[in-house]
């Protein structure tokens, strides 16, 4: 264990990233995407939507033998499974951080996922129960890795697999903000010393029928079918929904002195997370984004921040009118005054609601914004909703000087998480 | 690292288990050595060469789960509603009365609402898509039972799921004990599941894992010669976890406390290494600031397997010698509960503690050769527990160990 110095606490950076996102594959395409400005929804193809209220889509054109995956891997591993592993694997590469020089049991691993294995589970259920028509399903046509689609913990597994990781290794599944909550469990075992590395962050593939079905079904995703390519609105008057999405994002984490130490190129640090609960509905947000703006707060009292060194927020900006209102809301609650004079921008309007994956995605878009100094806009953003009042970034990215960013996610459940990121070096103590 | 007075309490203990619902009744059960297992309800097994479960006797959702909730919401999250309220009851604390940022709930899943989930795909491939229901979208995923037991309890402190199968449930108390420390003070914990349905049976046959002996008594026999395999079962355990001085406070009498916890990853297949139980545990022992000397009972993992076992065997003879401290299993009165299954082992071992009787492993007569270990057979044993070991794993490579104290 590198135990630091008296009073010096264990801090957490990010050190590698890896993203696989409708758009592209790879970190670079995906930020080349974001700050171009383009939106890669469009009409659903990885089945054919004609039956469903909403047609519309931010899927990953995704090659799995060209991203390098085995032909064994590629059959058992259910298609987040495969994005969690892709995106680990060029996050390793990335922090060119050489794992077996690692202590196995030193590596963490915190990944995320809202739905787990869903496309397999479903995809196996037509099978053994013959399109729906017997409830008793035959389980003499069970392929041998079913099981590991029913347990969203295989997710977790492939990841360590991948990493050589045998330290405490978690899988987090809290809905919409399981990407968030992912990243900061895994800065919670480096703080306390139970893991040096951690590979953090978090995938979903839920686009098939049954989640496209039941997202129909409370009219959560938008129904602007006509349109595809700018369906993905928010904080715009004419939004009408999230549009449902795909992809994983996954970082390298490093405890701050080893990184230094090795002379590894740090995107930024974690200094601050806090999630709260709205305890009020499982789909439902009151108005006032009470539970959101106290885990603002919290996170940024972890940091030892002031509300005005926040200099960007990463929205959770999913396109529904509760969602966009809510978080607005919280934002000045949280920030007072100052949220009018802080770039906020949902990534969403130009990637989708990739569920729980979207939370770690956002991170590393967060930590590409501190490192490259520019911030994605909110594309499709033409008629602001009146109610929206804050600086969105409309349409196009923005250089800007940004040392600390907040990201929010807000999910079923009632649960909203906060993230707070800042620049090597920028906060001196963290962790009140 | 905690010290002994920063160490949090267990302070309610909430069962839905095919021992019994109710701690007591659980416990009275356990020590009887009363089976929970038999043949599946829910669906007729008939065509499944496993027809055999542990299912929670006599649980009537319309007595222990608000109406309005009983169709939102599976059958996995119907236990762990009965169960959180017993839980609150048996600590005697009212959520109400304590700040709503400082309560917060942790659970355990290993496979979410698979029922609830089937019946909404039949709706799909059988009828068209605006047949799927308004709850599907908040029923079956694996978040559903802490969003659900944090809106009824008004708990708006940092909620948190974890999945690691079998062994998930430890993490969740794992985790409930670092929030505790950090400010939380009182974290519903634990865990539920129940995947008796036919697609969670036919997922769970796909792994050749579970016995299909004929005689279910003789089905699930961890550590024991003729091992086969192990039985699922449907349940777990909703605890009641407070910050030591909260609990002290309020003049609450816990249970025992949560003295060490650690989690650990096996090598990938292939790769030659040692699997991670021994040094888990080692860990676990070392947060606590203990000696293995200091363990007076291990509740292991048991799963049956003739490789598992013998693996867990060597872990413990590694740590406390050969047949060096009392093992019991009492899972095999309930089959293996997932998500539910190491929240109902702690259950099971803070009941112990307190009674100062470790329950016996019901079933297993003949230890396997190699299985060097004083498996606790036939009966109770009587003996002044102070501080016990509860061990779990979970397919793919998880393992956990925490350690309780009295």
């Amino acid at each position: 264990m590198t135990t630091p110095a008296a009073g010096h606490p264990r801090r957490a950076v990010i050190t590698g990233i890896g993203v696989v996102a409708p758009g592209g594959v790879g970190r670079e395409a995906f930020w080349q995407l974001l700050t171009e400005g383009r939106t890669a929804t469009r009409r659903l193809s990885l089945f054919d939507p004609a039956k469903f209220r909403s047609q519309v889509a931010a899927e990953v054109d995704f090659d799995p033998a060209a991203a390098g995956l085995a032909p064994r891997e590629i059959r058992r591993m259910d298609r987040a499974a495969q994005f969690a592993v892709v995106s680990a694997r060029e996050a390793i590469a990335d922090s060119g951080l050489d794992l077996s020089a690692v202590a196995p049991e030193r590596i963490a691993v915190g990944l995320g996922s809202a739905v787990g294995c869903t496309m397999g589970l479903e995809e196996e259920y037509t099978v053994l129960s013959d399109n729906g028509r017997n409830w008793l399903l035959d389980h003499s046509y069970g392929v041998p890795h079913l099981y590991g689609y029913m347990v969203p913990s295989t997710l977790a597994v492939e990841v360590a697999w991948a990493a050589g990781a045998e330290g405490p290794v978690s899988l987090i599944s809290t809905g919409c903000t399981s990407g968030i909550d992912a990243v900061a469990h895994a800065v919670q075992l480096i703080e306390e010393g139970s893991a040096d590395v951690a590979l953090a962050g978090a995938t979903d593939a839920p686009i098939s029928p049954i989640s496209a079905a039941c997202f129909d079904a409370i009219r959560a995703t938008t129904a602007s079918n006509d349109d595809p390519a700018h369906a993905s609105r928010p904080f715009d008057r004419d939004r009408a929904g999230f549009v449902l999405g795909e992809g994983s994002a996954v970082l390298v984490l490093e405890e701050l002195g080893a990184a230094r130490a090795r002379g590894a190129h740090v995107y930024g640090e974690i200094v601050g997370s806090a999630g709260r609960s709205n305890a009020h509905h499982m789909t439902g947000l009151k108005p006032d984004g009470r539970e959101m703006a106290e885990a603002i707060t919290v996170a940024l009292t972890q940091a030892r921040l002031d509300p005005t060194a926040v200099s960007y927020i990463n929205a959770h900006g999913s396109g529904t009118k509760q969602n966009d209102r809510h978080e607005t809301a919280a934002f000045k609650r949280s920030l007072g005054t100052h949220a009018y004079d802080i770039p906020v921008s949902s990534i969403k309007s130009m990637i989708g609601h990739s569920l729980g994956a979207i939370g770690s995605i956002e991170v590393a878009a967060c930590a590409l914004a501190l490192d490259r100094q520019v911030v994605p806009p909110t594309a499709n953003l033409h008629n602001p909703d009146p109610h929206c009042d804050l600086d969105y970034v409309p349409l196009t990215a923005r250089d800007h000087r940004t040392d600390v960013v907040l990201t929010v996610g807000s999910g079923f459940g009632g649960f909203q998480s906060a993230m707070v990121l800042a620049r090597p070096g920028v906060v001196a103590h963290p962790r009140s | 690292m905690p010290t002994d007075d920063s160490a949090p309490v267990i302070t309610g203990i909430g069962i839905t288990a095919p021992t019994g619902i109710g701690a007591e009744a659980h416990w009275a059960a356990v020590l009887a050595g009363k089976t929970g297992i038999d043949r599946i309800t829910r669906f007729d097994p008939t065509p499944y060469p496993v027809r055999h479960a542990g299912q929670v006797p006599g649980f009537s959702a319309e007595e222990r789960v608000p109406s309005r909730l009983i169709q939102q919401t599976d059958h996995w999250t119907h236990l762990a509603l009965a169960a959180s309220d017993a839980a609150l009851a048996d600590a005697g604390v009212d959520p109400a009365g304590l700040p709503e940022y400082e309560m917060a709930v942790v659970t355990s899943s290993s496979s979410g609402g698979t029922e609830f989930g089937q019946h909404e795909m039949e709706a799909l491939y059988q009828h068209e898509p605006d047949w799927v229901g308004a709850y599907q979208s908040v029923a079956w995923f694996y978040a559903a039972t802490t969003g659900q037991l944090s809106i009824r309890h008004k708990m708006r402190g940092p909620c948190g799921v974890l999945c690691g199968e079998q062994a998930g449930g430890l993490d969740a108390i794992g985790q409930a004990g670092r929030l505790t420390r950090r400010g939380a003070r009182l974290v519903l914990t634990g865990g539920t599941d129940a995947s008796l349905c036919p697609y969670g049976l036919t997922a769970q046959i796909a792994t050749g894992l579970l016995s299909t002996a004929a005689d279910p008594a003789r089905a699930y026999l961890p550590f024991d010669r003729d091992a086969s395999g192990y039985l699922p079962g449907e349940g777990g355990a909703i605890l009641v976890m407070e910050s030591a001085p909260a609990a002290a406070r309020r003049g609450a009498r816990p249970y025992g406390r949560v003295l060490g916890y650690a989690a650990g990853f096996d090598p990938a297949p292939g790769s030659g290494r040692p699997r991670a139980l021994h040094r888990t545990a080692a860990q676990a022992l070392a947060q606590a600031r203990l000696a293995p000397a200091d363990i007076d009972v291990v509740f292991a993992d048991g799963a049956g397997l003739p490789a598992d076992d013998l693996a867990e065997a060597h872990a413990i003879s590694a740590l406390f010698g050969p047949r060096g401290v009392p093992v019991t299993v009492p899972k095999t009165l309930t089959g293996r509960l997932y998500g539910g299954g190491a929240p109902l082992d702690v259950a099971t071992a803070l009941l112990a503690l307190r009674d100062g009787l470790i329950p016996h492993t019901a079933g297993t007569t003949r230890l396997a050769p190699g299985v060097d270990l004083d498996l606790v057979t036939d009966q109770p044993r009587p003996r002044d527990l102070r501080r016990a070991l509860v061990l779990a794993r979970g397919h793919g490579g998880f393992n956990s160990a925490l350690v309780l104290g009295r």
